[in-house]
């Protein structure tokens, strides 16, 4: 080893032990670092716990109050997702108990449906769903849509039996064609899977765009930057270094355990095995924290910083696509998000954890997260004039 | 006491007196902190725009699918033709096998894939039930959703031409009966076309009031105390006498600025992007007091644990994926533990975001948010109280760093003044 680079292993394990009593001096870092995160990967995984919501309160109006129309509301009752809690008189008072966040939907059955079913007359039944609780709505569609068939096979099967049909006959009668579902990989329609895998990571995320930003902009804030950059022998490398590694150890423990929670002990699909996910965690951590360098060193203000910092972590949860696909966005948008290192960690789970692919076929995102990492190159010059000649205005 | 001297009257009108002087002292420093005016003023403005943009599309159009023929009949054509014609789905390849669809999927150039069996036609001419297999790619539950419905819609479609077929009916009417004894009608009320948007957006809204205040109170005060030499908040000043008035002037302020604000949050942005917007104005506006205040209070409390500038940033900003969540908006209320329930009452966000959302898009009146209203109030209560608490805790401290900051300058002074004496005394 070389006189100089024995010297740099001394710089850089000073800054190091410098940053290590910073860190654990302040309590906000401890908040910041350890409590946010592993609070919400309780808060969103103990939320969701059960996968799909149960039991979602809907309401009838029977002005029929026949034997079919109290069969078809029993067998509504039935349905895991759904329960009838409340019976209305009129359309009416169903609406106001919907404005009232009450039930979540109802279904209408008029007066004289059984009469006119048996007479040959089609009358016509009804559901209606709120659908400005997008999930709840979805879900009570879903129950409702195979109830109302449900209700008019019925019918339509008790005079097949008349006729002399078995079951089967009848129901190829009734049905000739249906579908068969293959929900891929999540044939349970489990929300928490659904949500909690990107969830997580992007609060992890937005914390070390907070960090990252934080912990440099405040040394330009409280005058200790000039200090901080003699301690690394006047290298803004050795400075960055020093000051992030012990972050990158934190951060990346801190993913490793949600990566441990959701697919050890939680038990989510993780088709890939573990250590794909973890990679993709790992280079998560180095994308995100080369994304904050930049966010500091283009606006070198503190708080500057952390608003291009909360900006580009908030909108990460919308643009990555996992709740809204990116390929209905806007074009601009497409190509935008391509720059929010939370995107490509979604289709890599997507392609790992969730469906099992080969590596080779996310090959774009495992280049795309590495290259975040070069990004702090182009500013690096502009943030060490920043650290040593910046005078902080409030 | 000097205090017993004043009359009651006299300490009202100094009291209103120095309520509007910390007013208007919180409306300079607002205007003129660049820190704040971010928060309260482009953060309002600019986010809404930021998020309607990106689900300006509302649904999900033509998913990608690979359709996987193996019948290849004139009914399987038939199906597969009005999947395609959907609008929520498009069928972008044929392929031979299972195998090369999968390789279609995994290269994310379909979401989805429909498979028709070879024995599918002979089925139905057997009277036999006859699957059509569909497989979905669940990285987005949109893709699942239009996938499933396009495909059950069609499949109840074509169901009703082939029972009318087999039935040999003599009338048209007599046909429809026989394919449907019952008829249905579904209805989507207040979101009808399903929306992305008109489903998150405007509980977003709502809750960027929330955090924004947050953001901003949290910033004016740890200015304060940086500014100050004892590290404090509330700075020793003749008006800044009462927690009444301090709580009273500097609320005040916020609640200027946020009436503004939220008018253009609540009740414009909805108009710009068409999201759904049937509420009364008079009931949204004596809706919105509340939740202001409540806001309001809630934010000074919490900006009692500020000690920099900066800091509330790094506190608040996460917190409010978690709040969304907990509102009960996307993950339906009723479904929330009894936990997460309440501890989801602590935030004004929870009443507020139900209770905007019914109103501006269910059309909901006061009294059908009573709940929501009436905690709303009850918060008010509270974080004032709160407020008032930490305010209290705050001038008792500020006063004692004052009372030894002075004891310490006159030690000084007299030991000086001894040591002078003691020099004069040698010489």
């Amino acid at each position: 080893m070389s006189l100089n680079s024995i010297k740099k292993t001394c710089l850089l394990k000073r800054v190091i032990v410098r940053e290590c009593r910073q860190l654990v001096s302040r309590p906000l870092y401890l908040f910041c670092m350890i409590i946010a995160p592993l609070f919400c990967y309780i808060l969103f995984t103990t939320l969701m716990w059960n996968g799909l919501p149960t039991d979602l309160p809907v309401g009838v109006v029977d002005q029929d109050d026949s034997a079919s129309s109290r069969m078809a509301i029993r067998n509504l009752d039935a349905f895991q997702q759904t329960k009838v809690v409340a019976r209305f008189q009129d359309f009416a008072a169903a609406r106001t108990a919907m404005q009232r966040g009450e039930i979540y939907g109802f279904f209408y059955i008029p007066e004289g449906t059984e009469e006119e079913a048996i007479n040959g007359m089609q009358p016509r039944v009804s559901f209606y769903t709120n659908n400005t609780y997008l999930i709840a709505g979805s879900l009570l569609f879903r129950d409702m849509k195979t109830m109302s068939e449900l209700v008019s096979g019925a019918v339509a099967r008790e005079t097949l039996y008349a006729k002399g049909f078995n079951e089967r006959q009848a129901m190829a009668i009734l049905q000739p064609i249906i579908i068969d579902t293959h929900a891929l990989n999540n044939p349970w329609l489990n929300y928490s899977v659904y949500l909690c895998n990107t969830l997580l990571p992007g609060i992890l995320m937005l914390l070390i765009f907070m960090v990252t930003v934080y912990s440099i902009g405040s040394e330009i804030k409280n005058g200790t930057a000039q200090e901080w950059l003699s301690e690394s022998g006047d290298s803004i490398y050795i400075a960055m270094a020093g000051k992030l590694l012990p972050q990158t150890l934190i951060f990346f423990l801190m993913s490793i355990s949600y990566n441990v929670y959701l697919y050890a002990f939680l038990d989510f699909p993780c088709n890939s095995g573990i250590m794909p996910m973890l990679m993709a965690s790992f280079l998560m951590v180095l994308a995100s924290q080369a994304c904050g360098i930049v966010m500091i060193g283009t606006l070198t203000t503190l708080r500057l910083g952390l608003s291009f910092a909360s900006l580009w972590g908030v909108i990460s949860f919308s643009i990555s696509g996992f709740t809204f696909p990116v390929m209905a966005m806007h074009p601009t948008l497409q190509a935008l998000a391509n720059l929010f290192p939370l995107r490509h960690y979604f289709l890599i789970y997507v392609d790992q954890a969730l469906n099992g692919y080969d590596m080779a076929y996310s090959w774009k995102s495992y280049v795309a997260l590495p290259l975040f990492v070069f990004l702090p190159f182009l500013i690096i010059n502009k943030l060490k004039k920043a650290l040593q000649t910046y005078q902080y205005i409030p | 006491m000097k205090r017993n001297n004043i009359s009651l009257r006299g300490q009202i009108s100094q009291g209103i007196k120095d309520s509007f002087t910390i007013w208007k002292e919180e409306m300079v420093k607002t205007f003129h902190d660049q820190g704040m005016l971010i928060f309260f003023i482009l953060v309002p403005l600019v986010y809404p725009l930021v998020y309607s943009f990106i689900y300006t599309e509302e649904v999900v159009r033509d998913v990608p699918v690979v359709a996987v023929d193996m019948s290849d009949s004139s009914l399987s054509r038939e199906f597969l033709r009005k999947v395609d014609a959907t609008p929520d789905v498009k069928i972008v390849s044929h392929c031979t096998d299972l195998e090369e669809a999968k390789e279609l999927m995994k290269e994310q150039k379909a979401y989805g894939t429909i498979y028709i069996p070879d024995d599918f036609t002979d089925k139905l001419v057997r009277m036999e039930q006859s699957p059509i297999s569909i497989f979905c790619d669940m990285s987005g539950l949109l893709y699942y959703k239009s996938l499933l419905l396009s495909a059950t819609e069609v499949s109840l479609e074509m169901n009703k031409d082939i029972k009318i077929e087999r039935a040999g009916n003599f009338t048209e009417r007599q046909d429809e009966i026989t394919a449907m004894p019952i008829e249905y009608t579904d209805v989507a009320m207040f979101n009808p076309q399903n929306g992305f948007a008109s489903f998150l957006i405007p509980a977003v809204l709502v809750l960027i009031i929330q955090q924004t205040l947050l953001l901003g109170i949290g910033l004016s005060v740890g200015t304060a105390r940086e500014k100050n030499i004892f590290k404090d908040l509330v700075p020793i000043s003749r008006h800044y006498n009462g927690t009444f008035r301090i709580v009273f002037g500097k609320s005040l302020c916020y609640f200027f600025v946020y009436a503004v604000m939220s008018t253009y949050i609540l009740c414009i942005v909805p108009k710009i992007f068409s999201l759904p917007q049937i509420g009364d104005l008079f009931t949204l506006l004596l809706f919105m007091l509340p939740y202001i205040f409540a806001c309001i209070f809630f934010s000074m409390t919490m900006s009692a644990a500020i000690k920099n500038r900066e800091t509330c940033m790094l506190i608040f900003v996460f917190t409010s994926v978690p709040l969304l969540f907990l509102s009960g908006i996307s993950w339906p209320g009723s479904a929330i533990p009894p936990f997460w329930k309440a501890f989801s009452y602590i935030f004004p966000s929870t009443f507020g975001i139900n209770g905007f959302v019914r109103i501006n898009s269910m059309g909901a009146e006061l009294h059908d948010v009573e709940w929501e209203y009436g905690a709303l109030w009850i918060q008010c209560g509270i974080y004032f109280i709160t407020t008032c608490i930490v305010y209290r805790w705050q001038i008792i401290r500020s006063r004692k760093h004052a009372i030894k900051a002075h004891l310490e300058e006159k030690r000084l002074r007299s030991l000086q003044a001894d040591k002078t004496a003691g020099t004069i005394e040698a010489l």
